[in-house]
Order: structure tokens, then sequence, then C-alpha cells
């Protein structure tokens, strides 16, 4: 008798590959994600979750942009900067993104080291993750300044349909928020990966399941996630 | 006693693990870890940098019309897609997980669809009925 417990059902080396695979993977009594731990998997679907939050965010955005009667603000001159005597067309939101791609290519580096079991360079990772992080929620922060103080509200504003304001501070509102949020449990883990709980697989505070470097990679997934938003968002709300 | 039946059977699981050998460097470790060389890491980090500007490029040209829309959605799609294969490792899992997560949110589209119909029908009944007023 195998053991069914999660951590232990593993081999996957054996079982049919490509579509043979899926349907055996996801047939009868079984397990349908054979080689992954259940938290990556309940990372994954919350990640599933949250994809269908911002979707429809994304999908107000296009309603209320297409339904309109009165001309969409320009995004490329409402969030322009003037540096000098030239003018810059979303050089701000540019950066952000420069330093959100920058984030995610530190958090795939120490998932790496993670598993290399290299203590201090994960730690390290981590932080410079995190400081990214707070440097975009930082941007952002100047953002909603400079934009509240030329008049922009959730419920009107000078440029052009009323509608802008509210979806403007609605979506990146929340990508801030989740950005925040990460960088948090960023810091937490930096916390936790320098004491070295992941190699003595201390119990966490919640699940008090044992740590391992694995929990490095899921919070990789989560930020990874906030990145791929972002994506949607530079492309949908700021380009279009 | 084998009978030629147990023998076909014994031999095709033999093969299994042989059948993808072109994809033998990305094969799945067995404890289900996702190590793999930094080399890979660093090249997709470099190409969203070169997408990202691509996609920069687009607004500080000024390009305009279908070309702009085209362009926007092309560099969006590759960019999403390298960060979910590579960065979050999709290509290197099971096909189980693989389509649980990524087969849901296609069901979006459809509801693109249906919004877009509305909001046609609903800017059309605006000009018609609050242009005059």
């Amino acid at each position: 008798m195998t053991d069914a417990s999660p951590a232990k059902v593993t081999a996957s080396e054996n079982r049919p590959k490509g579509l043979t695979g899926l349907i055996e993977d996801w047939s009868s009594d079984q397990r349908a994600f054979k080689n992954v731990s259940w938290r990556k998997a309940m990372m994954w679907i919350f990640l599933l979750s949250d994809t269908f939050i911002f979707s429809i965010f994304l999908l107000s955005y296009m309603t209320a942009r297409m339904s309109t009667k009165v001309g969409w603000p320009n995004a490329s001159e409402v969030f322009s900067l003037h540096i000098g005597h030239t003018n810059f067309p979303l050089l701000l939101i540019a950066i952000m993104t420069f330093v959100l791609i920058s984030s995610s290519g530190t958090m795939v580096l120490a998932v790496n080291y993670g598993y290399r079991k290299n203590r201090k360079l994960t730690a390290i990772m981590l932080l410079v993750t995190a400081l990214l992080g707070a440097t975009f929620v930082g941007m952002q922060a100047f953002e909603w300044t400079k934009l509240i103080s030329e008049g922009v509200r959730p419920w009107g504003n000078p440029m052009g349909a009323p509608q802008f304001g509210g979806i403007f501070f609605m979506i990146t509102g929340f990508h801030g928020t989740h950005v925040s949020i990460g960088v948090i449990f960023l810091l937490v883990m930096a916390v936790k990966v320098w004491r070295g709980d992941y190699d003595k697989q201390s119990k966490g505070y919640f699940t008090s399941r044992k740590g391992e470097y694995e929990c490095v990679e899921i919070m990789g997934l989560y930020w990874h996630f906030v990145d791929l938003v972002w994506v949607f968002i530079f492309a949908f709300f700021y380009l279009w | 006693m084998v009978d030629s039946n147990d023998s076909h059977r014994i031999k095709i699981i033999k093969t299994i693990p042989h059948q993808n050998d072109e994809y033998s460097a990305t094969e799945i470790p067995a404890d289900g870890h996702q190590a793999h060389p930094l080399k890979v890491y660093f090249v997709v980090w470099g190409w969203l940098f070169i997408l990202s500007a691509c996609s920069y490029a687009i607004d500080f040209m000024g390009v305009q019309g279908y070309l702009r829309w085209t362009l926007i959605l092309f560099f969006m799609l590759v960019k999403a897609g390298l960060i979910v294969a590579i960065f979050m490792h999709i290509i290197w899992e099971r096909l189980s997980l693989t389509y649980a997560i990524l087969l849901p949110p296609m069901a979006v589209l459809v509801f693109v669809a249906i919004m877009a119909i509305e909001s046609n029908y609903t800017v059309l009944t605006r000009f018609i009925f609050f242009d005059g007023g």
C-alpha cells in the first residue's frame, strides 16, 4: 500500500504524459495533481479566482469605455511627465513596468537559490523583490497624488468621460493593494528564510505544517501573478 | 508463464518514459520541485524587458488604429505567456494542472463578447435618446 499523503505522492515519471495523462490524472478516485503539493495547488486555485476578479474589473472598464458618449481621456497625455522642457508620454508608467518586471526576475532567483538551500542569497533576493515592490507602490502613490491634484475624482474629471476616475482608482488601487500585501508577505518570508526556518523545517504559524523551501516558490507564484495582472492593466488601461 | 498480452503491456510501460526524449531537458524532477538552470530565467527576464520597451515604443511613436491595438495585444500576450510558462513554471507542470488553471479563464472571453455587444447597444440608445436633450 503506497502512502497517499500529499507529500508522498510524487511518482509522476511512470505515468502517461500528454492528453492521455490529462484524462488518467482526472479520472477515478485519486489526486488530480500528482506531483503538486497541497499548498501549490491551493495557491493556483486562489490565483484562478483572483484572475476572475481582475477580469471582471477590466471587463467593466471595457463596458464603461465602449458605452460612453463622452470621449475617453487620452491616457498618453494624462499620464505624461514634464522633465525639463520635454513631455514624456507614460514615462512613470513605463518605469513602474520595468520595476515590477525586475522584481519578478529577482523573485525567480530567490526561488532558485531556495531550492539550492542557499539561505543567504534567497533572503537577499526576497528583500530586493520586496524593495522593488515597495518602490512600485510608492510611484503609484505619486501618480495618484498627481491625478487627484489635477482634479480627477471617482465621479468625474476635467479630461473627459466621468467614469475614467472611478475605473482608474478601482483597478490600480486593487492592484496596488495586491502589491502591498505581497511586499508584507515577502518581508515575512525573508525573515523566515534568514532565520533558517526552512532548513530546520520549523512549523508555520497558521498551518503548523513543516516549513520547506517550496513556500518560496508559492510566494513567487503570487508575486508573478501580480506582475501578470500589471501586464494586462498596462496594455488595456494605459496603452489602449 | 507470460502471455503475449502481458509482455506487450510491459513493453509499452517501458517505452513511455522515452517517448518524450526531446523534452528531457524540461522533465519534472521526481520530487515535484521546480529547480531549473538560471540561464532560462535570465533569457526570459531579458525578453520581458525588450517586450515592455516595445509596448512603450508603440505609445512613444504614436502608432494609431488597428496596428496599435494589434501590437498592444501581441506584446501583452507574449509577455503574459512568458511569465506564466517560465516564471510560474507552467510548462514544467503536468497537463492536469495546466488545463485546470488555463481553461476556466477562457470563459471570460465569452463574457467579453457579450458585453461588447451590449455596450454597442447602450451607446446607440444614448445617442438616440440623450443627444437631443
